[in-house]
């Protein structure tokens, strides 16, 4: 009896599976969160500049096609944090209140909410705080 | 059979993930849209006196530099992996140069926020 | 045949090491019944179309984890999945993914012989006891940490989903790995200090990404995403506490 085990090869595995497609664009939005940072970075260090060098700073984001990188960035954090606390309770023990599991869907509403109720805080804080 | 350092980076990438899900839509709305745009910002929200006083303000610069290098660590790991996924099985150079980047980001934020003052 | 019987065209992905180099797809137009499992269409195959078409199966019922393949390129029981959900589409039937074949839908498991060895997957006991020590007892809240773990029929479907066990296979995998935690969370053992040299390893949790489609496919509801991933946060407490708390921080 011939035996030849034939391995297939993993090139393009992400392509054949809605479900690997949108892992694949979870994972990449870490590519955002990159840059976002590199963008503040550049901002604290024009800011620590002087007042110029942060303005000019400002003036670069007032283009229009920064304007356009932010909504597609908004957009990619937005997936980000949906499917942050989507898969989160994935790594927390198993809870069990009365007898019952406690389900994942109910961790990952708690942060939906930390993210809704946070991000009104900061938006009121930066709107109002001191004007 | 060897232990992994995995959990250090891991770590890092889930405190990132978690400061980038609650605050990286918001700090991208108003530091890219609603500023910039005019949309529900009005337009000195970012002056420089205002933000400056944020990045002298001991809890500001504390804020500042748990965004920009969680947001980097977060980024470094995450990126390393789906390099792996993608095919490329990044070596040890390719390690070096991404949680360096993150490594150098975390120090850089951290000497100009001290080079800002009080 | 009776007129108004249906007829699905089903892919069947053939190899055969003797004459073939690579694996190729054969078409089959095989008549069915709206009760009519993927494994019935392939019986039908055998039966009366094709004897030489090679698969795994036995109870029929989605209990022994022996007719694992991959339909329409999700992994699936072919017995608990049906033709009627297919047509008037194709079907393609292929051996489970990220596994040698052997031959057109038998897979190789050794490699996941020896993954479930290495887990030590019997309970350990804390200390020695003898018949006259009784049975165990253990409360239903005690049960609920580790049931659904004890579900895995061993189908292999979560390491057909696993693209990280696909793309290295020195990862322990899904199956084994909730197997591991069933028995590190059963409170009848002892043996979790033996388990966790493997957990802390790069083959261990740290090579899971949480694409989480294995506990998306597992037809028993074992969440091995769950196990696996619960594991990276104990296994990074007790990274960086070991020196403090070398006991653990949860007993």
């Amino acid at each position: 009896m011939t035996r030849l085990p034939y391995v297939r090869p993993m090139q393009g595995w992400w392509r054949r599976n809605p479900y690997y497609v949108r892992y694949m664009l979870m994972e990449t939005t870490s590519v955002i969160v990159g840059l976002y940072a590199g963008i503040l970075l550049v901002g604290v260090w024009r800011l620590s500049q002087g007042q110029a060098a942060y303005e000019a700073w400002l003036a670069a984001l007032r283009q229009p096609w920064a304007v356009a990188l932010h909504g597609f960035m908004l957009l990619a954090m937005l997936y980000h944090a949906y499917t942050w606390w989507k898969v989160l309770p994935k790594t927390l023990p198993l809870i069990h209140v009365g007898g019952k599991p406690v389900p994942g869907l109910l961790l990952s509403a708690a942060g939906w909410t930390a993210t809704l109720v946070i991000s009104a805080a900061v938006y009121a804080a930066v709107r109002w705080w001191g004007l | 059979m060897k232990r992994s350092n995995a959990p250090i980076f891991w770590s890092l990438f889930g405190a990132g993930g978690v400061l980038s899900a609650l605050l990286a839509p918001v700090l991208v709305y108003i530091t890219g849209i609603g500023v910039p745009a005019g949309t529900g910002m009005p337009s000195d929200a970012l002056a420089y006196p205002r933000v400056l006083a944020f990045a002298q303000n001991p809890g500001g610069k504390v804020i500042l530099f748990a965004v920009i290098a969680l947001f980097l660590w977060h980024a470094a790991h995450r990126i390393y992996h789906c390099l792996h996924d993608f095919g490329v099985h990044p070596g040890l150079p390719t390690k070096l140069l991404l949680y360096g980047s993150a490594f150098a980001g975390s120090v850089t934020a951290a000497v100009l926020l001290l080079k800002i003052g009080l | 045949m009776p007129d108004n019987e249906k007829i699905i065209e089903i892919e069947v992905l053939r190899y055969r090491p003797e004459q073939d180099a690579e694996p190729v797809l054969q078409t089959y137009q095989v008549p069915f019944t709206d009760d009519m499992s993927v494994l019935q269409g392939l019986q039908y195959i055998k039966d009366y179309l094709d004897g030489t078409v090679s698969f795994r199966w036995s109870c029929r019922m989605a209990i022994c984890g022996s007719c694992g393949m991959m339909v329409n390129g999700k992994p699936e029981l072919s017995c608990k999945t049906f033709l009627r959900d297919y047509y008037p589409g194709k079907l393609r039937v292929e051996a489970l993914a990220h596994l040698p074949i052997e031959r057109d839908l038998v897979v190789s498991v050794g490699d996941f012989v020896k993954k479930l060895e290495s887990v030590k997957p019997y309970i350990i006991p804390k200390e020695a006891r003898s018949l006259d020590d009784g049975e165990y007892l253990q409360t239903p809240a005690q049960l609920a940490q580790y049931e659904q773990f004890s579900s895995c029929i061993n189908c292999l479907l979560c390491y057909a989903a696993c693209p990280q066990y696909g793309m290295n296979p020195a990862f322990t995998g899904p199956a084994a790995l909730a197997l591991l935690h069933r028995y590190n969370a059963d409170s009848r053992d002892g043996g979790k200090a033996e388990r966790m040299e493997l957990v802390h390893s790069e083959e261990g949790v740290w090579s899971c990404t949480l694409v989480g489609y294995c506990s998306e496919v597992c037809p028993k509801g074992v969440d091995p995403a769950r196990a696996i991933n619960m594991n990276k946060t104990s296994s990074a407490a007790d990274y960086f506490l070991r020196f403090v708390m070398p006991k653990g921080v949860v007993k």
